[in-house]
């Protein structure tokens, strides 16, 4: 799982859960691969991104290196910030570990690098 | 052949055996790559943007490789562990999701930019548990997948209706989850080429895009009517009108042939004294 799908993923398909964002991280392996950066795409999806989420989940998985804190300002232009993001978004990956949906604490397990978000019965 | 979906759950009839298929058969790589191509024609994407895509019942990504090709970045969901175990292999650049699709689309509002589905929507339409209503399900999957679409994106689905009730089921509950559309039908002539995609969209009612293969039935009509058109257009005269017979004498006296000269009598009605 890359943190561009964690920036989006929600547990709130279970029942009982309201916005279930953003689900806390516990990585216990992570993969670091080289993908080409397309800074067109990076600024696009930067509008949708939530970056204190992308902060967190960053330093939760022990990769913060040097992602600031605060978004810049006009990073549209930005190649210097728009490449660390690119970095945290599409180049970190978890392979094992687990999902905890913030509501109801319940663990989606991530192997192989594919989060495990089906429900069981009683939980829809 | 009877229809894979009562011979077992997705996430058990796509097993190991497969999944496999979905690398070593020529034919079904083929199918799955051509269906994906035209679904991503039907999505009517901006030009050269690089777009956040959902993938829904991904299975081993042949599909996602073809959003890959055009530059997009996708997520990718499916229920089936063997399937996903395949897209791993192929090492596509898609991110994949275990999930079922009639539990919903698990993301934030407005996260993608339009989404495909490649011969998926069919399972739904089935109870594979005693827990499981089609109707609900279905519903459950439209409005989740509305929702986590950015405003006026489009999701196409290319599926296999088992009958047209099968067709309004799924097109009435994705109208009820807000989307508005339709079923396109490609090659509706042909047994072995009609493929069914189902068009939605999130911005408004817009026109159904043009189905391929329609051109032979639509011949009849509207060709000929076209044709009319087109002549009065080129400013063609009404046949035996004056004109019509002035004009046609003049072409033959161009070809070089005998033509008798005008005269204020021609193409004047006789008077019937004959
Ligand atoms: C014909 S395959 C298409 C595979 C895919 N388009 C590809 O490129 O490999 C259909 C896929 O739909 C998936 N599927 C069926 N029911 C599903 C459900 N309820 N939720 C998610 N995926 C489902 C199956 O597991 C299977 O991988």
């Amino acid at each position: 799982m890359k943190l561009i799908t964690h920036n989006f993923l929600s547990s709130k398909c279970m029942k009982g859960v309201n916005v279930g964002f953003p689900l806390k991280i516990s990585a216990s392996d992570v993969k670091v691969t080289e993908v080409d950066f397309n800074p067109e795409f990076v600024a696009r999806i930067m509008q949708k991104i939530d970056y204190p989420a992308l902060y967190t989940a960053t330093e939760s998985i022990g990769h913060l290196e040097d992602l600031p804190k605060q978004m810049v300002e006009n990073y549209e232009n930005d190649e210097h910030f728009l490449k660390k993001v690119h970095h945290a978004l599409l180049q970190l990956e978890v392979i094992n570990g687990e999902l905890i949906c913030p509501e109801t604490g319940r663990k989606f397990p991530i192997t192989n690098g594919i989060p495990n978000m089906l429900l069981n019965e009683d939980e829809i | 052949m009877s229809r894979p979906e009562y011979l077992a759950p997705p996430e058990i009839f796509y097993n190991d055996d497969e999944a496999r298929k979905y690398t070593s058969n020529s034919r079904i790589i083929d199918i799955q790559v051509q269906m994906s191509e035209r679904a991503i024609e039907l999505l009517l994407l901006p030009d050269d943007q690089p777009c956040f895509l959902l993938d829904i019942g991904c299975g081993s990504g042949l599909s996602g490789s073809v959003l890959e090709d055009e530059g997009h970045i996708w997520v990718g969901m499916d229920i089936s562990q063997s399937m996903l175990e395949i897209a791993v292999e192929r090492e596509v650049e898609g991110d994949l999701l275990l999930s079922d699709m009639g539990q919903g689309c698990p993301f934030r509002a407005g996260t993608f930019d339009g989404a495909v589905s490649i011969s998926a929507l069919q399972w739904l339409c089935n109870a594979d548990k005693t827990c499981h209503k089609p109707v609900q399900r279905l519903y459950k999957f439209f409005s989740t997948l509305y929702a986590c679409l950015s405003r006026s994106a489009r999701a196409v689905l290319q599926f296999y209706p088992e009958n047209c009730d099968q067709m309004e089921l799924v097109t009435s509950q994705a109208m009820k989850a807000g989307f508005f559309g339709g079923v396109v039908v490609d090659y509706p002539n042909s047994t072995k080429a009609k493929k069914y995609f189902l068009v939605l969209m999130t911005g408004g009612n817009m026109p159904l895009p043009k189905a391929l293969g329609t051109e032979q039935d639509a011949n009849g009509v509207s060709y000929t009517t076209k044709r009319d058109r087109l002549k009065q257009a080129r400013g063609k005269s009404v046949k035996k009108s004056r004109n019509w017979i002035l004009e046609k004498k003049e072409r033959r006296r161009k070809q070089g042939k005998d033509t008798r000269a005008d005269s204020k009598y021609t193409g004047r009605k006789r008077s019937g004294r004959f």
